[in-house]
């Protein structure tokens, strides 16, 4: 009787084994899964936000009402400022300097409808998670949907100017953001298909 | 490539290069020499004039821009020989010591006043950022609200 008792335990003890052994792997499969969907999100996430907290987007969001300039991101000469439409003021708008495109002899920049971005979308002192969530927030992004941004990043010509920055006063190139625009594009698109994931802070 | 435009109220077509500033044009092209070049990099305002109202640094305005579009230069401010509140409060404060860049402020103060008709120091301060190297800035500060007056009397 002993015998059969311990017969018993011993095989479902087995089957109890099997069990486990079964489960964790499974778990061990379902968690590398998610581990690594995670890795390539975060991956895209980086991406993009490589491009956008580059001093070429972030010069003209500012989260005061005087844009930056440079490669070392200084106050803007001259004393200009936002505005009441972020377009500058009476007599020193954006466009009394800047031009729908660039001006390879004097080095301004310019890019259709120059102008900074609304305050509710000044990222300065903000981190690359922050900025997302600003991003994607619709109480500060123009009430922009995802489908909305994808198109306002990878469409807008002020925004793609970033990746044809011509050159400065002195005519030395402009910095131009660490991926090229197609990449860019490819990575926005990727994000936002993601469901634009915004990885938990480090 | 032909561009047309509006110049002081005239059409004009003119056959150049599209990126040739409009500081070029209006000077060597059209013969209108009272816009003035400075530092050719729209720092110092002394090329400004209008176009569509808009007060421009027509140093770094490729004139391809101008297709279409209506520009005011300095020669072009009075209406019917009857100076400009801002020509006639220049006059009146006697603004200008060399000159030079004056056309530049009085066509950016034009533009201020269109805005604004009657700004304060700080609107002043920070509108009017051209540079004078005679820094007859103290003159041009009263000339400005003297222009203001002037345009309020008409009104």
């Amino acid at each position: 009787m002993k015998l059969k008792k311990s017969l018993i335990f011993t095989a479902l003890s087995f089957v109890l084994l099997v069990i486990v052994y079964s489960l964790d792997g499974r778990e061990k499969i379902v968690s590398e899964r998610v581990h690594t969907e995670t890795d390539q999100n975060v991956e895209v996430f980086d991406k993009v936000m490589s491009v956008v907290t580059h001093k070429r987007c972030m010069n003209c969001h500012p989260a005061d009402d005087f844009p930056r300039q440079g490669e070392d991101s200084h106050v803007h000469r001259f004393g200009v400022q936002r505005g009441v439409d972020n377009h500058g003021l009476a007599a020193l708008q954006c466009g009394s300097c800047h031009q729908e495109a660039n001006n390879l002899l004097s080095g301004v920049p310019g890019a259709p409808h120059w102008s900074l971005a609304p305050k509710s979308m000044g990222w300065q002192g903000l981190n690359k998670f922050e900025i997302a969530t600003a991003m994607l927030d619709r109480t500060k992004n123009g009430n922009r949907s995802k489908a909305d941004i994808a198109h306002h990043l990878t469409e807008d010509p002020l925004v793609l100017w970033v990746f044809e920055p011509g050159v400065d006063n002195e005519g030395t190139e402009r910095e131009k953001p660490p991926l090229i625009k197609e990449d860019w594009i490819t990575a926005v698109k990727e994000w936002i298909a993601a469901g634009a994931p915004i990885p938990a802070e480090e | 490539m032909k561009i047309s435009f509006k110049i002081n109220g005239e059409d004009i077509t003119v056959e150049v290069d599209g990126n040739m500033p409009l500081l070029w044009v209006v000077r060597d092209t059209l013969g209108l020499k009272g816009t003035k070049f400075g530092c050719g990099k729209a720092a110092c305002g002394a090329c400004t004039l209008h176009v569509d109202g808009i007060a421009v640094r027509s140093c770094s305005y490729a004139v391809r821009f101008a297709e279409g579009k209506s520009v005011t230069t300095i020669e072009g401010l009075s209406i019917k020989g009857e100076l400009h509140p801002v020509q006639q409060a220049w006059t009146d404060e006697i603004v200008p010591q060399c000159g030079y860049c004056q056309p530049g402020f009085m066509m950016a103060t034009a533009a201020l006043l269109n805005r604004i008709p009657n700004p304060t120091d700080q609107d002043i301060d920070d509108n009017i950022v051209n540079v004078c190297r005679c820094a007859t800035y103290y003159r041009m500060r009263k000339a400005i609200h003297r222009a203001a007056e002037i345009n309020n009397q008409k009104v």
